[in-house]
């Protein structure tokens, strides 16, 4: 006889939420703080999850996406998302008013396996847009300094606008505690003071204790093979070195099938893979 | 487990008695196929082969609205409709038990489980065609995920109880039912041999996880991948496939939005697709890679057996012969014959 199994709260049922807050990063990507309404919620939500998880965030008659968590845990009371408008949910989404309702389901997926990340030198490489789920495991660790070993944070965007986050970083920058560096591709404006160049260049300041090392990298698809090789060149072991994936979702619960890889489904099996599962699993990257 | 015996003769009155669990729904000849239809027992075909769609459409309909959006606030909505499902093959009670331990996983899918507990699955006993290869799979005998099995015996049935419901179903009308006796135990021997023997089609899956993974770049997939139509079928057939698309859809008339969710295809090309247009799985041979993987090696190495069931349906559905069979015997580099093979040969 199978196993009876107990019925639950109903998963596909959205929150409701609202966005507090709300101001363009660059001209197509915005950051949106979002809110759960139902006050008992709002600290329990907000202050368990993991960074590199994701929401899935709903406009009615519009649809539902996933989208990375780009606020920490730390820091609870709001959730904070980075967006960039390319599709019929997000453009709608930036036709939306501060205050406005939005529905949120989550959060989903494994995240940063941050317990084993304890102890390491932490080595961030963000690459545009991937910088959102790196931002949350970032101002995580900052905030539990002591936890971690040497702190390097490399960032590369295409232009000083194009920079998303830029004044924070600027900020981060004067602190002692952590490596923070940026680079740009090009300079069209003559402005930008720090590095030019690809995000990989950058790799000349980084010291870590390579064996000891968690390595991060989020960005375009193209970065990833440039940025794992220096990690290899590093010395990091392949089951250190973490990259966050994208996909289509529906569900966001391992069901509807579309983030489907091998016998993986990103959305619970990810979004947050080693070097050593892309590897095994083909057309993960 | 419990078994008893069912005279023929007694068969409609006994499924009859079962109304009171809910709508009577069955295998009924339909053209040159068969279909689960509500209808009375009487009409019923007990040899029945495979129905086209499987019996999945009742834990997960088609298309149903899971919720609906009124006035600013969100409520759950299922029809939920109790059923009596009588005639599921050995195969198809297999096909839900994946349904059952993929649905009930991580997060429980509240929809498909309040489903299954609002119907009564009875098992049939079944001679295999032309395109059964269940013993290949494991997937020929049963022995949980029914509540009721039946073996037809020609005269007699014997009567699995598989469980507390099923047990409730035949309380009532107990007086149908008869100790099994030395005799029948016999006969069942002899109807298992005959059955076991009847199999026509071999289809062995071993070694499959390794050799899809070799052929992960043979140009077959692409010789497929051509040949494909990305009309879905193999999908919305195979009683084992699981995924399923969300949509917003605005109804006018009661002013309100309901969340649906449908049978969806990993073969469509819009199944990999992000907003902006990029797409993970562009090419259709890469797609039909996708299903085929899923179920010969990503089912197997997280569940032990692969995600197939020897029903067959795939065989007789796809139109242009792509099908478990003919993906396994290209695979293994062996003939086919299917009509791409032949193009393959053109094109080389």
């Amino acid at each position: 006889m199978l196993e009876a199994k107990k019925i639950n709260k109903n998963p596909y049922m959205p929150e409701k939420a609202r966005i507090v807050r709300k101001y363009d990063l660059t001209e197509d990507v915005r950051f949106f703080q979002i809110r759960i309404i139902n006050p008992d919620l709002v600290l329990p939500l907000t202050s368990s999850y993991k960074p590199g998880q994701f929401m899935m965030l709903s406009i009615p008659n519009v649809g539902e996406a996933p989208f990375s968590i780009t606020s920490t845990p730390s820091r609870p009371g709001v959730f904070e998302f980075c967006i960039r408008k390319v599709g019929k949910l997000t453009t709608k989404l930036f036709e939306l008013k501060e205050n406005s309702v939005v529905w949120l389901r989550g959060p989903f997926g494994n995240g940063f396996p941050v317990e084993q990340m304890v102890g390491k030198d932490l080595l961030f490489v963000a690459g545009g847009l991937g910088v959102a789920p790196l931002r949350s495991l970032l101002l995580y660790a900052l905030d539990n300094r002591e936890l971690f070993g040497k702190i390097f944070y490399l960032h590369g965007a295409r232009t000083p606008k194009d920079m998303l986050f830029r004044e924070e970083f600027f900020r981060l920058k004067e602190r002692d505690d952590f490596e923070c560096y940026l680079s740009v591709d090009s300079d069209p404006l003559g402005v930008w003071p720090f590095d030019i160049g690809v995000v990989t260049d950058l790799f000349k300041y980084v010291k870590v204790n390579a064996a000891n090392t968690a390595a991060v990298v989020c960005g375009p698809p193209v970065m990833y093979k440039f940025v794992v090789n220096k990690f290899l060149e590093l010395g990091v072991p392949d089951n250190q070195i973490f990259m966050t994936l994208e996909r289509k979702m529906k569900c966001g619960m391992g069901k509807c099938g579309q983030c489907v890889v091998g016998h993986k489904y990103v959305c619970v099996d990810g979004p947050v893979f080693t070097l050593w599962d892309v590897k095994n699993i083909r057309g993960l990257i | 487990m419990r078994v008893l015996k069912l005279k023929k003769g007694d068969f409609v009155l006994f499924l009859k008695s079962l109304k009171r669990f809910g709508e009577l729904w069955g295998p009924v000849k339909k053209g040159d196929s068969y279909v689960y239809a509500r209808a009375e027992p009487e009409n019923f075909d007990l040899k029945a082969i495979r129905t086209i769609i499987p019996a999945k459409k009742f834990f997960l309909p088609k298309k149903s609205t899971i919720l609906k959006f009124k006035n600013g606030e969100w409520r759950e909505h299922q029809e939920v409709v109790n059923r009596v499902i009588f005639g599921l093959h050995p195969c198809e009670i297999h096909a839900l038990n994946i349904y059952h331990k993929f649905y009930s996983r991580l997060y429980p899918d509240t929809y498909y489980l309040k489903n299954r507990e609002a119907n009564l699955i009875i098992g049939l006993s079944c001679i295999p065609d032309d395109k059964c290869f269940c013993a290949n799979t494991r997937t020929s005998v049963v022995d949980e995920g029914f509540d009721l099995f039946l073996t037809d015996l020609g005269d007699k049935f014997l009567v699995w109880i598989g469980s507390p419901k099923g047990e409730t179903a035949i309380r009532h009308v107990g007086h149908l039912f008869e100790t099994v006796t030395a005799e029948d135990i016999e006969d069942y021997i002899t109807w298992r041999k005959e059955r076991d023997e009847a199999f026509q089609l071999k289809i062995p899956l071993e070694g499959m996880p390794e050799i899809v993974s070799f052929s992960y770049e043979s140009s077959i997939w692409d010789v497929m991948g051509e040949a494909c139509l990305s009309c879905g079928t193999c999908t919305m057939v195979c009683p084992t496939c699981t995924c399923f698309d969300i949509q917003d859809e605005y109804d006018i008339k009661a002013e309100e939005m309901n969340r649906e969710r449908l049978w969806y295809s990993c073969v469509y090309r819009e199944y990999s697709m992000v907003a902006g247009g990029h797409n993970f799985r562009e090419a259709r041979s890469e797609r039909l890679k996708l299903w085929y993987t899923h179920k010969l090696v990503g089912f197997m190495s997280k569940y032990g057996s692969p995600a197939c069931v020897g029903c067959g349906r795939c065989i007789v559905s796809c139109p242009v012969e792509i099908n478990i069979l003919t993906v396994v015997k290209a695979l293994k580099k062996e003939k086919t014959g299917a009509f791409w093979e032949r193009m393959e040969v053109k094109n080389a």
